[in-house]
């Protein structure tokens, strides 16, 4: 089970003419069970890529299969819209619903589920995000705080029981206690429900912390894909287009430059912790 | 929903497109007191010789003109048919016993449908040439008079201009919404009518929220930067009339002559 991206190139049109290729010649697969994490410059294509995992954006050249649903049969996109979770940058503003209850169900209802299972899954998806289905259900989004509000987005989209989900900067204007409640999330997803986590982050440090995948982007093109040690130990690169290392790795650089011997592979101050242990007790 | 076009400026330096917007204004207006002035078919080639000259100094192509008579098209081929049908005359080409083809109803037809192309083109020339702000900034002088009569000018021009200035703003984000309520499964796509507007409920509410949201944004923004309406505002780009626009307003009032001349001699 995979989501397989073969030669993808789109380029959004004006007028009825093509402007220059968005994305170039795209080839690479997502395993289940990761956490991608998408880096690249502002304009580097990111948001647009992740519009063709589900087929809101036709995959013209090149295809996109997901679990062997070819994105480019129109009839396969329904099925693929219910697998593949889509959470965009400030899901808040999609809230339309009376009330909070009623907004996290839209998804499961357009899935054609029963009532029961409708309402079993809507007061998980409210638990799972920390909103108390009690307190929350009968309010309208529209009178919650800003972070309640975005958790009761992403609530609806979980819902859906996605198998991939996908985000587009779900942590953009959240305070640091809103960033790690999110980022948790999303661990306790991937490895309580096996669910497949896509990010797109402008964050390094929380990519390092919690990718097990870093595909970077650089004008439309795949600039690497690997695992997060080896992409952030490509510092000199990713400055040049543009990106940076995280903070830890940005620091071993610098001791390094002072002469203090320290391998810069290191991205997770986990990392850190565990070479100055040992290099402790070498010494 | 991207190809929405209002207001539809094309950018240029043409001698059209430098002239003072109260200039492009009155201008169109003489022009169509031209077409309304003409009461038979062939008189319409002066006005339409007018619309040709500024074509082709605008420098616009015609395909511009073109897209937009596309919208009227069935209000003209509805409108062609029906003078076909109503109108009464002696010369008749074609007897089908409950209705005569006359010679008089097909040359009103023409003239009806010519008259009402004459115009929509005359008012595309204006905005193809004339950016919204321009425009605006055009209507408010024109109008300012009326500020005597405690008419809200200023307001009127402002509002214009915001909502115009909003209009791709909030193209983007109804495809944004429309995206995510996509991923959630809804289908905008089948269904009968009714269940098709029913499914727009998605997209018009968070859009109306937001839009409520922006524009208390953009009042707060405006107000502190310190706006108190019209009185004693100054502008950046000041309307200046120029030897051009006196030109223009002249060659187009010898249009208007002479085309007064032509119909009283021809009576």
């Amino acid at each position: 089970m995979s989501i397989v991206i073969n030669h993808l190139t789109f380029a959004y049109t004006q007028g009825g003419k093509p402007l220059a290729p968005t994305l170039k010649d795209l080839s690479f697969t997502i395993e289940a069970g990761m956490f991608l994490g998408i880096i690249g410059h502002t304009g580097s294509g990111k948001s647009t890529f992740v519009k063709h995992l589900n087929g809101l954006l036709p995959s013209e050249k090149g295809a996109v299969v997901v679990d062997g649903h070819d994105l480019s049969q129109k009839n396969e996109r329904k099925t693929v819209r219910s697998l593949v979770g889509m959470v965009f940058q400030y899901p808040e503003y999609q809230l339309f619903a009376e009330t909070v209850y009623e907004d996290v169900a839209f998804g499961p209802r357009n899935m054609k589920l029963d009532e029961a299972e409708i309402k079993n899954r809507v007061t998980n998806a409210m638990q799972l995000v920390g909103l108390d289905p009690e307190r929350f259900s009968s309010r309208s989004p529209f009178e919650l705080s800003g972070g309640e509000r975005r958790r009761a987005a992403i609530a609806g989209v979980l819902a859906m029981h996605p198998k991939y989900l996908v985000l587009d900067e779900p942590m953009a204007g959240l305070d640091p206690l809103g960033r790690r409640e999110i980022l948790a999330l999303l661990e306790k997803l991937r490895t309580e429900s096996g669910c497949t986590i896509i990010m797109i982050s402008h964050s390094m440090d929380d990519i390092a912390n919690h990718a097990t995948n870093v595909l970077v982007l650089e004008k439309g093109s795949l600039f690497l894909y690997d695992t997060p040690q080896n992409v952030f130990c490509r510092a000199q690169e990713l400055q040049e287009i543009g990106l940076s290392v995280p903070s830890i790795t940005k620091i071993c650089i610098e001791m390094n430059e002072k002469g203090i011997r320290i391998p810069t592979t290191i991205c997770t101050e986990e990392a850190f912790l565990n070479w100055f242990r040992e290099d402790m007790r070498h010494a | 929903m991207r190809d929405i076009t209002l207001g539809q400026f094309v950018a240029g330096d043409s001698f059209i497109h430098k002239l003072d917007p109260r200039t492009k204004i009155a201008m169109m207006i003489l022009y169509i007191v031209m077409v309304f002035l003409v009461k038979e078919i062939w008189f319409l080639a002066i006005p339409f010789a007018y619309l040709v000259l500024e074509l082709v100094l605008s420098k616009i192509s015609l395909r511009y003109i073109v897209n937009s008579l596309k919208p009227i098209r069935f209000l003209l081929i509805l409108m062609f048919i029906l003078n076909l049908f109503f109108t009464k005359g002696e010369h008749v080409w074609l007897d089908l016993r409950f209705w005569k083809l006359t010679g008089e109803a097909v040359l009103q037809s023409f003239f009806l449908s010519i008259r009402i192309v004459l115009l929509v083109a005359g008012a595309s020339m204006l905005t193809l040439t004339t950016s919204p702000i321009a425009l605006t900034d055009g209507l408010e002088k024109l109008l300012s008079p009326l500020k005597f009569l405690h008419f809200p000018v200023h307001e009127l021009a402002m509002m214009m201009t915001i909502a115009l200035r909003f209009v791709p703003t909030l193209i983007d984000e109804s495809e944004k919404i429309r995206n995510a309520q996509m991923s959630r499964g809804a289908d905008f796509e089948s269904g009968n009518i009714f269940k098709r507007v029913k499914s727009m409920i998605p997209i018009l509410i968070p859009l109306f929220v937001s839009s409520f949201r922006k524009a208390d944004d953009l009042a707060i923004a405006m107000e502190s930067r310190c706006y108190h309406g019209g009185d004693g505002r100054t502008r950046m780009h000041q309307l200046k009339f120029r030897k051009e626009d006196v030109f223009a307003i002249l060659v187009t009032l010898l249009f208007v002559a002479s085309l007064i001349v032509i119909l009283v001699l021809f009576k």
